[in-house]
Parts: structure tokens; sequence; C-alpha cells
């Protein structure tokens, strides 16, 4: 029992990484249609910042965190503006590669900056694990549980209730229609850009005290937050909280009652199994677009 | 006396570093030079391998040339970048055997690039000395590879004799699923039973996995004495605070995959009273004055941190070794391959960096149990276990 208890912890404070960078995903998709492969990388991005603001800089934790969320945004309107806007033939292929292009770049940059090692830094608070029932539970993932709850309650508010973000979603609908409609479609994906990839870097930083950062991390946490957005449904916020713990707990449960060897496997086949069965994921809307 | 760098650009694309050391006053014609070819991972994954022995062949280049080459000849570094790609580092030895003809080749810095590599230069006859720890490149013994770094085995058997001092019966192994961590936990399995220990779970985590409390607590409900993880950064360092976190209170060893610095500094607190086995350079003042290979070490610990302005790492050594080894085998033989390959083979006590090496034709890495030792991490320094 002890050990269930456990295994589900560490499935949820890895779950919770997943979920907030699947957030960064489902977001933007929401928003422009477009699937940022880069996005792993801005989490990097947001991890390495941390790490040079707060340990390196000794700047107090909220200011090096809330610097180095604006650093990354300012980046991800960089690589709007630059990369995305600049396209003269806007189709989906053509954009996905750059994004996957911009990866290989930012990778690069970061090697440079940061050289090839990994990067640590303590935990936000120094409280002993909590104990429940004998299972331990870190204290840095409440923070995590904290902080992407924040995210997700906001971007809903976003979404749900103000003008610019339904004028966001109208966006991601028809982007013709909301231009005729008045609505500064230049723009709109400039900020879905500025908040994805912010949400990216808050990713990033709040799990560089329980992961290493290294240049090199993005790729796997970015195919990772990509599953999970895919689980759970492609556009979907709360899908994309779903679908991260469910992997989470997934490759969790993978590792307590099969073997360690077989992690990824077990997650990756039952997501092919859901996809297979419902291939809009588990919170996505029926008509979704295959390119 | 004065060196002249040389910067040499490859057609193809791929950069080419050719260190170059002439002295003026005998302009050296490009026959009168010994070409040795380098194969290193100096960017990629495993860079923290590849970087500093790119560094410390290019040292000791120099440091051969400056004392007048070798019978009068100097030598030549052509070194390539294998990024840690096996196939990368097979289209470098052919560049290194085809075009650049060279008399011998030093790494290349892993496991699986050495083993994709070997059978090129046994069939071109070229003598090839790695820097990768696998067991398999020596053994079984193939005439022209060598090798300079120590197999795992011994680095097993090292921790293994300090577990039984401390009445440890029953272990938790935990590997990185990499070809590093594959071969210890071979050498785990099959050494366990010489020391009467037993095995009681075995795990495993990927390279770049953030959170491994799942396969502890999977360890720890086999009950085990002590824990052994077999990984390189940063992977280890997560399980050092896994295992804090979790609060289990066993003793955990690591493997000399992460003996640096780095490793103190990635674990921070977690890393307290972590026991492993590395090479003598990491502890070289710590050595007591009768050991063969302080002298070594301090000179060549001296030689890095002046000329790189860096700290010494623990892997440079192998390059540096490897082709001091060399130099001694190419002494006399003319530009002889046979020649070198026999003398390789010759050599009977040549204290190095990594140990002591003792060549035959049956033992092509040297190396003995000696050339390890257990350190324990006390307050945030290395220090040496009896």
């Amino acid at each position: 029992m002890q050990e269930i208890l456990q295994y589900l912890f560490s499935g949820i404070t890895s779950g919770a990484i997943y979920a907030v960078i699947a957030l960064g995903f489902s977001m933007l998709y929401n928003s422009t249609d477009l699937i940022n492969f880069a996005h792993g990388e801005f989490v990097m991005l947001g991890g390495l910042t941390l790490v040079t603001l707060w340990a390196g800089l000794g700047l107090p934790l909220v200011v090096a965190l809330l610097l180095s969320v604006v650093a990354v945004a300012v980046v991800g309107a960089a690589f709007q503006r630059l990369a995305i806007a600049t396209v003269k033939n806007p189709h989906p292929i053509v954009l996905v590669i750059i994004t996957v292009g911009t990866s290989i770049l930012l990778r690069g940059v970061a090697m440079v900056v940061w050289g090839k090692d990994s990067h640590s830094v303590p935990f936000f608070s120094n409280h002993a694990p909590i104990d429940i029932a004998g299972a331990k539970l870190l204290p840095q993932s409440l923070w995590i549980f904290a902080i992407a709850a924040v995210i997700i309650v906001a971007l809903q508010f976003f979404f749900k209730a103000t003008l610019t973000g339904k004028a966001m979603e109208a966006c991601a609908v028809s982007r013709r229609a909301a231009w005729l409609t008045g609505i500064p479609t230049g723009r709109m994906n400039l900020l879905a850009f500025i908040i994805s990839t912010g949400s990216g870097a808050v990713a990033g930083a709040i799990i560089a005290p329980i992961t290493m950062c290294s240049y090199d991390m993005g790729t796997m946490l970015g195919l990772k937050g990509f599953c999970a957005a895919m689980l759970g449904g492609l556009g979907s916020l709360w899908g994309a909280l779903a679908g991260g713990f469910l992997l989470g707990i997934l490759e969790a449960a993978g590792v307590g009652l099969f073997s360690s060897g077989y992690k990824d496997a077990i997650a990756f086949v039952l997501l092919l199994l859901i996809l297979y069965v419902k291939p809009s994921g588990l919170l996505g809307s029926a008509k979704v677009q295959r390119f | 006396m004065k060196r002249k760098p040389c910067l040499k650009w490859n057609p193809r694309g791929m950069w080419t570093v050719v260190l170059l050391a002439v002295l003026i006053a005998a302009p050296a014609l490009a026959a009168d030079v010994y070409r040795i070819g380098g194969l290193f991972s100096v960017t990629g994954p495993a860079s923290f391998l590849g970087d500093p022995e790119k560094r410390s062949l290019e040292m000791a280049v120099a440091e051969i040339n400056a004392d007048g080459g070798i019978d009068g000849k100097m030598l030549e570094a052509v070194i390539y970048d294998t990024e840690g790609d096996p196939q990368k580092a097979v289209s470098g030895i052919n560049k290194l055997i085809n075009k650049d003809k060279v008399l011998a080749i030093i790494g290349p810095s892993t496991t699986p690039a050495t083993l994709a590599v070997k059978n090129f230069a046994e069939r071109a006859r070229i003598p090839l000395i790695s820097c990768a720890a696998g067991i398999a490149i020596t053994e079984p013994v193939t005439p022209w590879t060598f090798k300079t770094a120590q197999n795992d085995a011994l680095a097993v058997a090292s921790v293994y004799a300090h577990m039984k001092n401390r009445g440890v019966e029953k272990i938790g192994l935990l590997t990185v699923a990499d070809a590093f961590g594959e071969s210890g936990k071979q050498q785990l399995e099959q050494q366990v039973g010489n020391y009467g220990l037993r095995i009681v779970a075995v795990e495993s985590f990927g390279g770049k996995d953030t959170d491994m409390t799942a396969q502890l607590t999977k360890i720890r409900a086999a009950g085990p004495d002590a824990i052994v993880c077999w990984g390189t950064n940063p992977g280890p360092a997560v399980v050092a605070k896994n295992i804090r976190q979790l609060q289990i209170d066993v003793p955990l060893y690591q493997s000399h995959g992460v003996a640096s610095p780095k490793f103190i500094e990635l674990a921070g607190e977690a890393a307290e009273g972590i026991c492993l086995p590395t090479g003598k350079i990491l502890v070289a003042g710590l050595l007591p004055v009768d050991d063969p290979q302080k002298e070594m070490l301090n000179d060549y610990i001296l030689r890095y941190t002046e000329t790189q302005k860096m700290p010494v790492s623990g892997f440079g050594g192998y390059a540096w070794d490897a082709m001091h080894l060399l130099a001694e085998a190419m002494q006399g033989a003319g530009g002889d391959r046979n020649k070198i390959r026999d003398n390789l083979e010759k050599i009977d006590h040549f204290p190095a960096v990594s140990g002591v090496f003792r060549f035959s034709p049956d033992d092509h890495n040297g190396l003995g149990p000696e050339a390890f030792v257990m350190v324990r991490i006390e307050g945030g320094i290395w220090s040496l276990e009896r």
C-alpha cells in the first residue's frame, strides 16, 4: 500500500511537469493552429535562465523567476516575429519544420552560453519531505502543483472571460473571418507565442530543482509534453492537464508494477491505444484536424 | 624555439584541427613528422570525456615535441570529433587511415564508438589505443587494439570488495539504460557470486529521466543493505537526491562514471556519504608518497591546470597515457607499425595517470585492481577509503 501511494506521488510529480508543458502546446494550438516543436527548448531556456539568475547572480527567487519568464517570452516573441510571421505561405508543414529548426538553433545557442554540463539549483523552500502514510511527497512537488494550478486557472479565465482571449480563439477557428471582423490577427498570434513560451519557461523554472538543467533537456520534455497534450486532446486546456497527470502516473505505475526497463514503452503503448480508440484525445473536440 | 600553429580546412565541411609544432631552426618537411590520429567525442552528450581527452592529447604532443620529438621526428596530431556517434567515428577513422595516413590512432572516447571502429583498425593494421572503459574492447584480445581506460570489471570489483568489508549481504541495482549502464549491470551481475553478495532488485532509468523515486521505492521494498547506482551525470545525481527525499537509510554506491566534482555540485547535500570507485587522479593529493603514480599524476595535473586554465578532469588522462605509451613504443621503431605494436605489448612497467600499465600479448588493457581506489564524499570533498 505504501509503495502504491509512493508510485502515485512519483507519478503526479512528473505528471504535473508534463501537464504544464502540455498546456503550452495546447494553448498555442488553440490560438494559432500550430504545433511548436521548439516548445521543449523554451522549457530548457526557462530552467537555465533561472539557474543563471537565481543560483548565479543571487537574485531573490521571485525576481529571478519573473525575470526568467519575461526573458524567455521575449525570445518567444522574437521567434514569432522573425521566423513565423515572415513566412509568405504559412502552410502548417512549413511552420512545423520551422519550429523544428528553431529547436535545433536554440539548443545550439544554449550549449554555447551554458556549456555542456548539467546545472542544479536548490529547492524553492527548504522543508523536509512530507510523510503521508509512509510515502514521501517533496515540497517542490507542491510548488509545481500550485503554480500549474495558477497557470491553468489564469489561462481558462483569459480564454473564457476576456475579449482578447475570445479574439485569440477566434483566430484559431478562422483566421480570415477573425481578420474580417477587425481582430488584429498578427498581434494575437504574437501574444499567443508570448503566453505559450512564457508558460514553458515557468515549467522549466519550477522543475529545475527536481531535475538537473542542461542544454539538451528540452527534447525529451517537449516530447513527453506533446504526448500529454495529444493524450488529453490537443487544444483542450483541461485535457492537457489530464493527459499530463495520466502520462506521469502511467510511467510510475509501469515502473512499480512491471519493470523500469519498459517504463516509456508502457506509457506510449497506452497512448497509442487511447488515440486508436478516441483519436481526438480524452477531452478533445470530436472534429480534430490532422495534417 | 617557436611553435607555428597551422589550421587546415576539410573540404567536406567537417572541421579539422591540426596542431603542428615545428622548430623554426630546422623546418620539418611533411615526411619528417609522425602523424597520430585522434577520435574524440569533443561535442555531444559524451563531451565530458572527449573534450579533456582532446586537450590532453594536444598537451602530450606539444610536450613530446618540445623535448625533441621521437627519434628526432616531430609529432603531429590529426583529431576528428565523433560527437559520441559511432557512425561519425567510422567516417573519422576512414579519413585517418586513407586520407591522413596516420601511424597510430588514439580514441574513440566511448565504448560503442570504439567497437564500431575496431575492425577498421584491425584490417588496416594500425595500432588503436581506445580511451573507453568497456571490457569488450580488449576481451577477447585482438592484435591491433589496446586501451588505457580502466575496465568496468575493475570498478565493480572495487565496489564489491568495499561492501564485503562492511558486511553488506543484499544489494539493489539501479543502472542507466545506455551502453555504460548495461556494461556495468552485466559486470555487477557476473561478479556478485565471487563476493558472497546477493542481488535483490534490479532496476533501470533513462539517461534524461527527471525522477527515479518509483524505481527506488521498488528497490526499498526488496530490503537491500546497499544500493548501487551505475550511470553518468545527471541521472545519478537525481538518484542521490531521490534517496534523500524518500529517506532510504542504506549506503549508496555510485560508479566511476560520476567521479568528478560536477557530481558533488549537482547532488549538493545529497552527495554526502556516497562511496564510489575512481582512478587515482581525483585524490592525487591524498595518495601516500610511495604511490608509483603520484609523480606522474602531479605532473599531469599541474600541466593541465596551467595550460588549459581549468580544473583537471578525471578522463583526459586516458588520452595522455595513450600518447605517452605510444611514444614509448615508437622509440626506435622507425615508423614501422608492426614494430610499434610489438613494442606496445612489451611495455612491462609504465606508471601513468590511469594506473601502472603492464601490457602483454594476452592483456591489452594492462591495468590491475590497484588502478582504482574507493573514495567517500565527506563535507563536499573526496576522502580516501581503505
